[in-house]
């Protein structure tokens, strides 16, 4: 716990001089993009000139997605450029956005596309100078494999062939002999996944619809969790980290929840039993906001926890660059590794608490006669005693 | 509305959102599928027969307890029948002997009485026969005697005076 307190605080530290830092940034970043777009000031030497470090821009650029993964030195992985405009469907490969020089150029197709800070839109050309077309891009729908696509597929391949391995072990072997190999790797978790999460939250009863549901999202939270902390290839891309990915999970919450909720859930947020009918209509508002925040503070928790992880270990590790000594390293690199090693806590920390939430809502949304089920448990145990 | 402009960190991405949308449903059909089902299954086939497996040993163990406390019950039954026997048979076997002591001196005293009264009798008779002997034998002699006195007529006739005179007439 005490770690925890200590990252977040750090978390938010580190999230407050990045918000601060950031309009800065950006301004300058633009002033830079319209002298490198420039053709003419492009080609002069200039670029040869150390260019100051930037550190959010740094850290950013490895947070951020990307349209090509990056391997080592000037090596990357093109990936599928998938667009869609009122003029249909393109794919390209994301190759064709840079010259042999690893500048970054314009790629003629439909339309004259560019990449802009990770982003590809359309640009135009006023006075000489490529500029972004603002209408023009909101058409665009760019529904590209990018480095965060293509990690989640892997990830994906991960989990599918692991846990079918593991599950045909149980054809296999069938249910008398002890657990083997993957099997034994992956019971314990399945079984964690059950008998702390799932039962606990949404009761005996209940549990087996969900946890399907439940198994999916943890084993996809906790292992593109891990492969972020992987700093290269087929790590190295911030799924988990990412606000799209937390967001389309905690979406997939918000649906079965609501789908699940019963007529006493309901009750409960539209006309809360038990109180003046005064309060009720106090009540019945905030309740309604809380159905919504549920995954929303979902979706900024995941996000904002693995996010701040790496910008902790790349800022350690940007120390070295700011000092511009490689002395500084010995901080640095041992600090970013006793970071990485709370990361993979909290890797799995995070996917616990982001299955466990769920469940919770979940079990919140089918509970059924909440007070008498109290009372009657009372009794009972009473009873018992 | 300025934040999501500036910080494009938090600005979601269609792609990532669509393509993580159809990663996620995949995942969910298929390990659902194929791999949470049998699993959860496998594992809670497992759990019951291993909940059933300690049922019945538990089960057994009474039975086996139970069954212990029988032949206990049944052994402490045999020992005690055993001794009443064995008391028994040292009852009779005690009775017997002196029964058969009492018979044998019963008989005894039956012979030795039956033995002196035999003797008694032989004796008796002995004694008659020797009585009558003696008696024949006196009188033999006393004839012998008497015919060797009485042999002249004179003799004879004093005597014969001298019984009657013995005689009294009265």
């Amino acid at each position: 716990m005490a770690s925890r307190t200590i990252k977040s605080l750090l978390v938010l530290c580190l999230s407050l001089f990045s918000m601060a830092f950031s309009g800065n940034v950006f301004a300058n970043e633009k002033a830079a993009q319209t002298e490198h777009s420039n053709p003419a000031a492009a080609n002069e030497p200039a670029a040869h000139e150390p260019e100051a470090f930037n550190v959010t821009e740094t850290i950013l650029d490895h947070i951020k997605d990307d349209h090509s993964w990056h391997l080592w030195g000037h090596t990357s992985l093109p990936l599928p450029v998938i667009l869609y405009t009122p003029k249909g469907f393109e794919v390209f490969s994301s190759a064709k956005f840079m010259d042999e020089h690893h500048e970054e150029i314009v790629y003629k197709g439909n339309y004259d596309y560019k990449i802009i800070e990770g982003k590809v839109k359309i640009v135009k050309l006023v006075d000489a100078t490529e500029v972004v077309d603002v209408e023009a891009s909101k058409a665009l729908w760019d529904f590209s494999i990018t480095k965060n696509v293509a990690s989640l597929f892997v990830s994906v391949l991960i989990l599918l062939l692991v846990l079918l391995t593991a599950a045909r072990a149980y054809k296999k072997t069938g249910i008398t002999s002890a657990p083997k190999g993957v099997q034994s790797f992956m019971e314990p978790i399945v079984l964690f996944v059950r008998d702390e999460v799932a039962i606990p939250n949404i009761g005996k009863k209940k549990f087996a619809k969900y946890m399907p549901f439940l198994l999916t999202i943890f084993f996809l939270v906790l292992v593109n969790n891990f492969l972020g902390l992987v700093p290269f290839f087929p790590g190295g891309a911030n799924v988990s980290g990412n606000i799209a990915f937390t967001m389309t999970l905690a979406v997939c919450v918000f649906v079965v929840v609501n789908l699940s909720a019963n007529k006493n859930y309901w009750e409960h947020i539209f006309w809360m039993p038990g109180m003046h009918w005064s309060m009720k209509l106090f009540l019945a508002p905030i309740e309604l906001i809380g159905v919504f925040t549920k995954p929303i503070s979902l979706m900024i928790r995941l996000f904002a926890n693995i996010t701040a992880g790496h910008i902790l270990v790349l800022s350690l590790i940007c120390l070295i660059f700011i000092f511009k000594t490689v002395y500084a390293s010995a901080i640095a690199v041992p600090f970013a590794v006793f970071i990485g090693m709370i990361e993979l806590l909290v890797a799995f920390l995070q996917a616990y608490i982001f299955t466990m939430l769920s469940a919770m809502y979940i079990g919140m949304a089918t509970e059924e006669h909440h007070h008498e089920a109290h009372d009657h448990d009372g009794h009972k145990n009473v009873a018992h005693h | 509305m300025f934040l999501l402009e500036v910080n494009p960190l938090v600005l979601p991405d269609i792609g990532l959102v669509f393509w993580n949308t159809i990663a996620f449903l995949v995942l969910l059909i298929v390990l659902g599928k194929f791999a949470w089902k049998p699993m959860l299954k496998a594992i809670s086939e497992r759990e019951s027969g291993i909940e059933e497996a300690l049922l019945r040993a538990d089960k057994m163990k009474a039975e086996i307890a139970a069954m212990q406390n029988e032949n206990e019950a049944l052994l402490a039954k045999a020992r005690e029948e055993r001794a009443g026997m064995i008391k028994d048979a040292k009852e009779t076997a005690d009775k017997m002997v002196s029964e058969a002591k009492d018979k044998a001196k019963q008989e005894y005293d039956r012979i030795i009485s039956d033995a002196q009264l035999a003797i008694t009798q032989q004796k008796n008779a002995a004694l008659t026969d020797v009585k009558n002997q003696v008696g024949s034998l006196v009188v033999e002699v006393a004839e012998k005697i008497l015919r060797k006195e009485l042999s002249n007529k004179a003799e004879q006739e004093s005597y014969i005076k001298q019984i009657a005179e013995g005689v009294k007439l009265n």
